[in-house]
C-alpha cells in the first residue's frame, strides 16, 4: 500500500511548516542553564513527557546516530536528518550544548565538555521545577521504561516501576514492558500502579474475543481544562519481539478504532486530545495525516528527538507531532491554553536533561541507591577497558555492535554473526571501563539466548532483505522502527531505496561471494521462538572481554554504496 | 464491548454457504451442509492461478469500489492466522470472495449471501508470503473489487 495523493500533500505540508510555526522561540542558541530551564508558564494546562528511558536510572552518554535514512516521502526530512543537516534545519548553532544533545558531532569531546544526560534524580529535579509553576501538570511516560539495564532485568522492571512512581508519572503506554510477559504487566498495573499510574493502550486486544486488554483513554481535568489522553502501544510488538510473551494479545495501529475514541472523547467534552504514542515518528506522521481530531501526538519508539515538533495537516485540521528521544536525555514540556472549550494556543519545548546543570533530587537519589545496592558489586565488575568510543545507534552498525559480533564469531567459532538492530544501548567514552553494567546496557532482554545454526546463503539474504524492508519500506505503516540487523563476518552492500528483495547485494565472506546453496555457520542472539536453547549473550561477551581486556573498537561499517 | 461475540452470532445466523480452502485457518469452522454442496466452487478453490479463480467466479471487468471495506493488518502478527474483516456497502450484494494472490491456492473464502443477509464476514487465513489480498463482490450481477497488501515478515529487531 503506497501513500495516496492526499497523504503525499499532507506530508509535503510538514516540510513547508518547517517546524517554525511553533509559537515559542527555540532557545538552542543559549548555553546558560538559567535560559535553558527558565520556561515561563503559559496557558492553563501542561503536559510533561518522557519516553524510551530504557531503564537508565543514572545519567548516561547516548550518541545520536550519524546515519538515519528515511524512506519514500520521509527521505531527507526530519526525523531523518543527522549531524550538520539536523543543526541547519532546526537552526541549532554548532559546537553548543544543544548540538551535543541532538547530534553525534564531535561526540567524545562534547561529551567530556557537557557531561552525561538524563538520570532519574536529575530528571526528578527538572520535573519538580516545572511542576512548581505548572499546577496540575501531568507527567506522561511513552513506554520502554522498564527495559534496558541489568537492574531492570534482574528485578523484572521493579526498579523502574518504583522510580517512575516516585518521579510522579501519571499516565503510561508500553512496548518492551510486554517482554516481561502479560502476567507481569498485569501484576504491576493491578498493584504498584493502582491509584497512581494509568496504563493506556487502545490498540491491544485479546486474540480470542477482541476484548480490550487495557483502558484506551482517560479524560483529565487540568485547572478546568478537559484534556483527553489516549494510549497507543507499539503496534508491532508481537512481530518485533517474541509473541510468546503475550500469546493472547493482538496489536496493530488500529486507525479506525482510534478515530472512534477521538470522536467519543470530543463528544464527552474533551477540549484537547493527545495521543501518547509508541508508534515511532514516521508512523505518527502518517497517522496524523489520516486520523482527525488529535491535537498532539507525543511520540517515542524510534529514539528520534525532534527539537521542534512537526505539523501535519489532515482533512479536518492539523496535528502536532512531537518526539522526546530516549534514555532520559529529554523532557517534553507542552503548555496548553484552553479557553471556552477550545485550544487557543500552545507552547512546546524539548528540554535536554543535562545532569551537570540539574542537581540530583535527594529523594530520588536515595531510592536509586537503594535499588542498586543489592547488585552493586556485580554491576561494577570490570571486564575490560575500551580505548575508543563504543556506541550502538545508527542504521547499520555501531562500534559496540561490532564488538558483540566479534565476540559471537570468536566464542562460537562461527563464520557469520547477526546481532539485532536495537536502538537502545548507551555509549562509552574512550578510556572507560566495560563493566557488567555496561554489557547489560546493551543486552538486557528476556530472550538473550545465543544460538549457532547452519544457514544457506539464500536464507541469509532473505533474512537480511526482510529486516531491510522493515527499515526502508516507503510506507511507514510497514516499518517496525528498529535498525538494520548488524552483520559480522560477511560484508554486503545496501541500496535502501530499491524494492524488497533487491536491497542487499555483494555479499562476501573473506573476499569470496556468498553462495546461495552453500551452508554457513551463523551465530546470533535474541531468538523469536521460545524453544531456542543457548547461553545468554552477556555470558558470551563476558568470556570474550576477559580474553581481550583492552578493546580497540573497529570502525562501524556502513554498507551504503 | 464485545464485538467479536456479536460478529460470531451475526455470521452464524446470516451466512448461507461459506467456502473455505483447506489452507485457511478459519476462526469459525462452518461446514457447508450437504444440501448446499451444489454451490461449492470446486474449480475456484482448487485453482492455483488468480485468473482461473476469477473465471470460476464469473468475475470479468470487476470495477474498483470504495464501498468495499477491508479491515486487515498491514503487517501480519502471525502468517498462519491473518485476520481479515470484509464489509460490502454495495446494494444487493450477493456474494463476496477473498483472494490471497500469492497463496498456492489463491481463493481463500467465498461467501454466498441469502436474501437480506448482511454483507459482512470475518475470517482468518494462512499466508505464506507478503501478498495483495483482493475482495470481489457480486451485486446485481456485476462485480466490484478492492484490495489491500498484507506484509508477512520474519520479524525481530525491536
Amino acid at each position: 500500500m503506497n501513500l495516496n495523493r492526499r497523504e503525499f500533500l499532507n506530508i509535503l505540508a510538514i516540510a513547508s511548516a518547517n517546524g517554525l510555526a511553533i509559537n515559542s522561540p527555540p532557545a538552542f542558541a543559549t548555553t546558560g542553564k538559567d535560559a535553558l530551564y527558565d520556561l515561563p508558564p503559559f496557558g492553563n494546562a501542561s503536559l510533561l513527557h518522557f519516553t524510551d528511558a530504557h531503564a537508565q536510572l543514572l545519567p548516561c552518554y547516548y550518541r545520536e546516530p550519524d546515519t538515519n535514512l528515511g524512506a519514500g516521502l520521509h527521505m531527507d526530512r526530519p526525523p531523518h536528518l543527522t549531524g550538520e543537516a539536523l543543526l541547519k534545519y532546526f537552526r541549532i548553532p554548532a559546537h553548543t550544548r544543544s548540538a551535543y544533545a541532538f547530534t553525534h558531532l564531535n561526540f567524545t569531546q562534547s561529551a567530556r565538555t557537557y557531561g552525561q544526560l538524563g538520570g532519574f534524580a536529575h530528571l526528578a529535579t527538572l520535573v519538580k521545577r516545572l511542576r512548581a509553576d505548572r499546577p496540575g501538570a501531568l507527567l506522561l511516560d511513552g513506554g520502554d521504561s522498564w527495559q534496558g539495564s541489568a537492574t531492570a532485568l534482574w528485578t523484572q522492571g521493579q526498579d523502574m516501576v518504583k522510580a517512575c512512581k516516585l518521579l510522579g508519572v501519571d499516565i503510561m503506554t508500553g512496548h518492551w514492558e510486554f517482554t516481561y510477559g502479560a502476567k507481569r504487566v498485569h501484576e504491576v498495573i493491578e498493584n504498584e500502579f493502582a491509584g497512581h499510574i494509568e496504563f493506556l493502550a487502545q490498540n491491544i486486544r485479546t486474540t480470542d474475543f477482541d476484548d480490550p486488554v487495557f483502558k484506551s483513554d482517560t479524560l483529565r481535568q487540568i485547572n478546568g481544562a478537559r484534556v483527553a489522553i489516549i494510549g497507543q502501544a507499539f503496534p508491532y510488538t508481537p512481530i518485533a519481539n517474541p509473541a510468546h510473551f503475550i500469546p493472547d494479545w493482538t496489536f496493530g495501529i488500529q486507525e479506525e478504532r482510534l478515530q472512534k475514541i477521538v470522536d467519543s472523547a470530543r463528544q464527552r467534552g474533551a477540549e484537547a486530545v493527545v495521543l501518547l504514542s509508541h508508534n515511532g515518528v514516521d508512523v505518527d506522521l502518517k497517522l496524523a495525516s489520516r486520523v482527525t481530531g488529535i491535537d498532539f501526538i507525543m511520540g517515542g519508539h524510534t529514539h528520534d528527538p525532534l527539537p521542534v515538533p512537526l505539523i501535519v495537516s489532515n482533512r479536518a485540521g492539523q496535528t502536532v507531532v512531537t518526539n522526546a528521544g530516549s534514555n532520559g536525555k529529554f523532557l517534553s514540556v507542552l503548555d496548553l491554553d484552553v479557553r471556552q472549550g477550545k485550544l487557543e494556543g500552545y507552547r512546546y519545548r524539548l528540554l535536554p536533561v543535562f545532569s551537570r546543570l540539574l542537581p540530583a533530587d535527594p529523594e530520588m537519589s536515595h531510592l536509586i541507591e537503594s535499588l542498586r545496592a543489592p547488585f552493586i558489586s556485580r554491576l561494577n565488575e570490570t571486564l575490560a577497558r575500551t580505548e575508543g568510543l563504543l556506541y550502538r545507534r545508527g542504521n547499520f552498525n555501531g562500534t559496540f555492535d561490532e564488538l558483540i559480533l566479534k565476540a559471537l564469531l570468536e566464542v562460537n567459532d562461527a563464520e557469520i554473526a547477526f546481532s539485532p538492530g536495537f536502538r537502545w544501548g548507551t555509549t562509552l567514552l574512550p578510556g572507560e571501563a566495560i563493566t557488567t553494567e555496561v554489557v547489560m546496557n546493551q543486552t538486557a532482554i528476556t530472550y538473550p539466548q545465543v544460538s549457532v545454526t547452519q544457514i544457506d546463503g539464500l536464507e541469509l539474504k532473505n533474512r537480511m532483505e526482510d529486516v531491510a524492508d522493515n527499515l526502508f519500506n516507503p510506507d511507514p505503516y510497514l516499518q517496525q522502527g528498529g535498525d538494520m540487523v548488524r552483520v559480522g563476518g560477511l560484508t554486503y552492500r545496501m541500496t535502501p531505496h530499491n524494492l524488497m528483495g533487491k536491497r542487499i547485494s555483494h555479499m562476501t565472506l573473506h573476499g569470496k561471494p556468498v553462495v546461495a546453496n552453500k551452508t554457513y555457520k551463523l551465530a546470533s542472539w535474541a531468538p523469536m521462538g521460545n524453544a531456542v536453547q543457548g547461553p545468554p549473550v552477556w555470558d558470551v561477551l563476558n568470556q570474550y572481554l576477559k580474553a581481550h581486556p583492552i578493546i580497540k573498537p573497529d570502525k562501524a561499517r556502513n554498507p551504503i554504496n | 464491548m464485545n464485538l467479536f461475540r456479536r460478529q460470531f452470532l451475526r455470521l452464524t445466523s446470516v451466512v448461507g454457504a461459506l467456502g473455505v480452502t483447506g489452507l485457511s485457518a478459519l476462526e469459525l469452522v462452518l461446514q457447508a451442509p450437504s444440501a448446499l454442496a451444489a454451490v461449492w466452487n470446486k474449480p475456484g478453490f482448487e485453482s492455483k492461478v488468480v485468473e482461473e479463480v476469477m473465471k470460476s467466479l464469473g468475475a470479468t471487468n470487476a470495477q474498483p469500489s470504495a464501498e468495499i471495506h477491508i479491515n486487515a493488518p498491514d503487517i501480519a502478527e502471525n502468517g498462519a492466522v491473518v485476520p481479515i474483516e470484509v464489509t460490502s456497502r454495495i446494494n444487493n450484494t450477493q456474494s463476496i470472495a477473498l483472494i490471497a494472490e500469492k497463496n498456492p491456492f489463491p481463493l481463500a473464502a467465498q461467501v454466498e449471501l441469502l436474501n437480506g443477509a448482511e454483507p459482512y464476514f470475518y475470517v482468518r487465513i494462512k499466508m505464506g508470503q507478503t501478498s495483495r489480498i483482493q475482495v470481489l463482490v457480486k451485486a446485481d450481477g456485476k462485480f466490484y473489487t478492492a484490495h489491500k497488501e498484507i506484509k508477512i515478515t520474519i520479524g525481530g529487531c525491536g
